[in-house]
């Protein structure tokens, strides 16, 4: 049984610059910030560890964090340019009965996480809805294809906040 | 016999032949099935804690005519893809099949639509139509579904054929004719002379049989029940895997003609086990007929026993339909060559011992 | 064997019997055997999160309703659960008993629909219509507390929003006094039929590893051997205050983790379920209902991700609040969407009829896995 603190100072310790801050001052939940690229190695780290055993992954969440700047694209529609996208790893001990969150943030333009996919088979669909729904790129990702949404949506990634319905899909209105 | 009469009032064999082959049709299937099919419902409603159709008449006795109403308005769809040809030849050929096993099947003393000798063994062979008629349909659906459930019903039916022939022969056995009508005239009047009970012929002999001729009737009942594609063996069309096997792509009449053929079928089962072991169209008791003299109700009795018979084990393979779940299709396949026949096989020779020896 | 035959593929739904939903299964046979299963899912899909975006906090429960439309009492639960932490209100007892009972008498619905069906993708429609016989009554039930059969809205942030009628404690009474003699009537039917457990004994079996690797929660993984309830071991709600037992599966009729030990894991939770609710109705105390409603729901800036015990497994709601009456980014974990993950792994070398009593035996519902 570990608090986020003693996570994050044994994280710290083992990855150094791969670990941001910890975020605790929000009600109810601590979050751990850390590098998109590093995730794979620190997931496998906290998963394989003897004291920390992170056996499972409750939940895999992609959240826009609409923080870049608002422009006017040439139909007049507002969209976000730059800023961040986040990923939210809620990680859970079922031996030890510790949780943990784990965020990163990543590019908007080119957004790019590391896959946990190996680690957690759980984390498959998981990040293919973050996809789906982002259009966050997880690397090393064995079959990253759409999974709510048709397979052949063109109209981009619909939870975004800056997310426009097309007029039309295969001929058929969408917006009715 | 009824043939005999109906030549003195037509004056022509051939007419009379017609009139006698349609007749079990229009005076037995037809009906029976309009009635077993509101049975089902009946039965399986009240098992359930239901009522099952209720509108239609009183307490829905109109529901299958309101149904097949409902069939003749329906359009035949034939999808591109089907081997029209086939299609169509299909549901006539299962239909065939098990109307056909009719025409040797003893309804009572007075009719019998063919009294031929090998009576058993036809029925056996001419029920073969049914594979190939599921196996047409079910490659000339061009369905996938269709065609698992074809190929399973092939298997199936071919499998347990082999187990109800090893009883039937047993029986050839012990009764030495295979004609239906002589069987069912050997196991005269009273229900201790059944095969079942080890026949007419009192001594050691029925003693003996007694056991086997129990465990024969759990063969032979459990492998047409096979036969006939019913719970717990309705793999080939299990309807929550293969959404209904052979016939998924058929509608309208061409549905009904295999609904139809089901529950034809089911009765001709049934009417073979009544035969064979429960003395055919045999009174239990006795007749009324010879109490008071009055010759002309004995025919009448023995249509009715038999129709009871039957319809008691159309009855018992509703019950099993729905209360047991159904098997998987090696499982299926391990119960009749491990158990079925292995245990006819062993019958056989018993009871070659036992006719030969005592 | 040297006759290799070739691979043929079969589409199972998104219109078939039993997939139990609008879900398209991508069978890839050799023969009968499965060589691969590939589920394609989202026909469903009504865009649930996107909803709530748009919604304030209070408007979102009648949309969590209709996720699990077999256990939206449950739903409500977790999503009520999620923001009166997020709010930190604390509610009266008596709701948190009202809600401790319908979310029991929920599970007890869900899971008689799900050993029904399952029957009946076995073959057997009589026990069915058994379940579903008793599962009305519940209904009947849930209809005098809210006036609704399926889709309540009866959970509120920081209460209910109608108290018990007033003889709803008679009924339910009654209720349980009725439905014991019933499910052993299930059991005795089909739980202990010897075709149904040649057909779900050893067949599709599930190790612990496995399952807590593929994050598969609720009774599936407690047949597989893990002693894992969120009541128990993440309390929410006051089930702290309950005695009652947590079943796993033992492999009594083949392997731990088959989906026999599924199935009846399913069975023995409704026993327990009905202890909880006869302790919850003898224990519950009189009061006001509403007191701690909000009028306005305003969370603070912040974000949790809170859990309860659905019938099928974890239901997580992840909340982002960015201050503002409508919710910033709502996220849900829904279990059967994780549980059908598992499905491949354990459909390999079956039969077809296999993937039926597999799919069955996970138990999902559609309309969580699309949202």
């Amino acid at each position: 049984m570990k608090t986020s603190e003693e996570i994050f100072n044994i994280l710290k310790e083992k990855f150094g610059e791969a670990i941001g801050e910890l975020v605790s001052d929000k009600p109810a939940e601590s979050v751990i910030v850390v590098s998109p690229m590093e995730i794979d190695k620190i997931c496998l780290f906290l998963r394989d560890e003897k004291d920390l055993e992170f056996n499972s992954l409750m939940n895999l969440s992609g959240v826009d964090d609409a923080n870049g700047e608002k422009v006017k694209d040439e139909n007049g529609n507002e969209i976000l340019k730059g800023g961040t996208l986040s990923v939210y790893y809620h990680l859970e001990s079922i031996s030890l009965k510790h949780k943990v969150t784990l965020k990163v943030s990543t590019d908007r333009e080119n957004p790019e996480v590391a896959s946990v996919e190996e680690i957690w088979r759980t984390a498959d669909w998981h990040e293919r809805e973050a996809f789906d729904m982002y259009g966050i790129k997880f690397l090393n990702h064995h079959n990253l294809i759409r999974i709510l949404m048709p397979y052949d949506w063109e109209a981009g990634y619909p939870l975004r906040k800056d997310y426009q319905n097309p007029e039309f899909y295969k001929g058929m209105k969408v917006p009715y | 016999m009824i043939y005999d009469w109906l030549h003195n009032i037509t004056g022509s064999a051939i007419a009379a032949a017609i009139i006698q082959s349609l007749l079990p049709l229009f005076i037995f299937i037809l009906p029976f099935a309009l009635f077993a099919v509101l049975l089902e419902r009946k039965v399986s409603g009240h098992m359930q804690d239901r009522l099952g159709p209720m509108r239609v008449g009183y307490h829905g006795i109109l529901q299958t005519i309101a149904d097949i109403i409902k069939l003749i308005q329906k359009e035949d769809i034939v999808a591109a893809e089907n081997d029209r040809r086939f299609f169509d030849l299909s549901p006539i050929l299962v239909f065939a099949g098990s109307y056909a096993a009719f025409a040797a099947i003893p309804f009572s003393g007075a009719f019998i639509g063919s009294n031929i000798d090998l009576g058993i063994v036809y029925i056996v062979a001419v029920t073969g139509l049914v594979v190939a008629g599921i196996l047409m349909g079910g490659w000339a659906s061009n369905n996938k579904y269709s065609l698992l459930g074809a190929m399973r019903a092939a298997a199936q039916i071919i499998s347990y054929e082999i187990p109800t022939l090893l009883i039937v022969v047993t029986v050839i056995m012990i009764t030495g004719t295979m004609n239906l009508f002589t069987i069912s005239e050997w196991q005269t009047q009273y229900f201790w002379n059944w095969l079942i009970l080890g026949g007419p012929v009192f001594g050691t002999a029925k003693i003996l049989l007694i056991p086997l001729m129990v465990i024969s009737f759990l063969i032979i009942f459990l492998s047409t029940l096979a036969e006939v594609n019913r719970t717990p063996f309705d793999i080939p069309e299990a309807e929550s895997e293969l959404v209904s096997g052979y016939h998924t792509e058929y509608s309208g009449m061409k549905f009904a003609m295999f609904f139809l053929a089901e529950y034809a079928n089911m009765f001709a089962v049934s009417a073979i086990v009544a035969t064979l072991f429960f003395g055919g169209f045999q009174s239990p008791i006795g007749y009324l007929g010879n109490v008071f003299g009055v010759k002309w109700l004995i025919p009448i009795e023995q249509f009715f026993w038999f129709t009871a018979k039957g319809l008691f084990f159309v009855f018992v393979q509703m019950w099993l339909r729905w209360t047991l779940p159904r098997f998987r299709v090696d499982q299926l396949m391990a119960f009749c060559w491990k158990y079925l026949i292995p245990f006819a096989f062993v019958i056989l020779i018993l009871v070659g011992l036992i006719t030969v020896l005592l | 064997m040297a006759l290799k035959t070739e691979e043929m593929v079969l589409n199972m739904g998104p219109q078939h019997p039993s997939t139990h939903g609008v879900l398209r299964l991508e069978l890839v046979l050799d023969g009968e055997l499965i060589e691969n299963v590939i589920p394609h899912i989202g026909y469903l899909h009504r865009c649930f999160e996107k909803h709530c975006e748009a919604m304030t906090y209070p408007q979102v429960i009648p949309y969590t309703d209709r996720m699990d439309y077999l256990a939206s009492m449950y739903n409500e639960f977790g999503y009520v659960v999620a923001m009166e932490r997020l709010m930190n209100i604390e509610v009266p007892e008596r709701v948190q008993y009202i809600r401790v009972i319908m979310g029991e008498f929920q599970r007890i619905a869900s899971h008689l629909v799900a050993l029904g069906t399952y029957g009946a993708d076995i073959g057997a429609f009589t026990p069915f219509l058994f379940c579903f016989r008793d599962r009305e009554k519940i209904l009947n039930l849930f209809e005098i507390t809210c006036g609704a059969r399926l889709l309540y809205n009866y959970m509120w942030i920081g209460g209910v929003s109608h108290d018990l009628h007033a003889d709803f404690i008679r009924l339910a009474n009654e209720f349980i006094k009725e439905f014991r003699p019933n499910l052993k009537e299930l059991n005795d039917l089909l739980t202990f039929n010897q075709i149904f457990i040649d057909r779900t004994a050893n067949v599709g079996i599930l190790p612990a590893e496995t399952a807590i690797n593929y994050g598969i929660t609720g009774p599936n993984l407690r047949a597989s051997g893990v002693k894992w309830d969120l009541r128990r071991d993440d309390p929410y709600s006051i089930y702290d205050k309950f005695d009652f037992e947590i079943p796993i599966g033992k492999g009594e009729k083949g392997t731990t983790g088959d989906c026999w030990d599924r199935y009846y894991m399913r069975v023995r939770e409704m026993e327990e379920s009905l202890k909880i609710i006869e302790q919850a109705l003898d224990q519950i105390p009189e009061g006001d209902v509403s007191s701690a409603i909000p009028k306005r729901v305003k969370p603070p800036v912040g974000q949790i991700y809170a859990r309860v015990e659905n019938p099928r497994g974890e239901l997580g709601y992840f909340i982002i609040s960015d201050g503002s009456l409508n919710p910033y980014r709502i996220k849900v974990r829904a279990p059967s969407f994780v549980n059908l993950e598992v499905l491949g792994e354990l459909c390999k070398g079956h039969l077809v009829a296999d993937v039926v009593a597999i799919l069955g035996s996970i138990d999902i519902v559609l309309g969580e896995i699309d949202r």
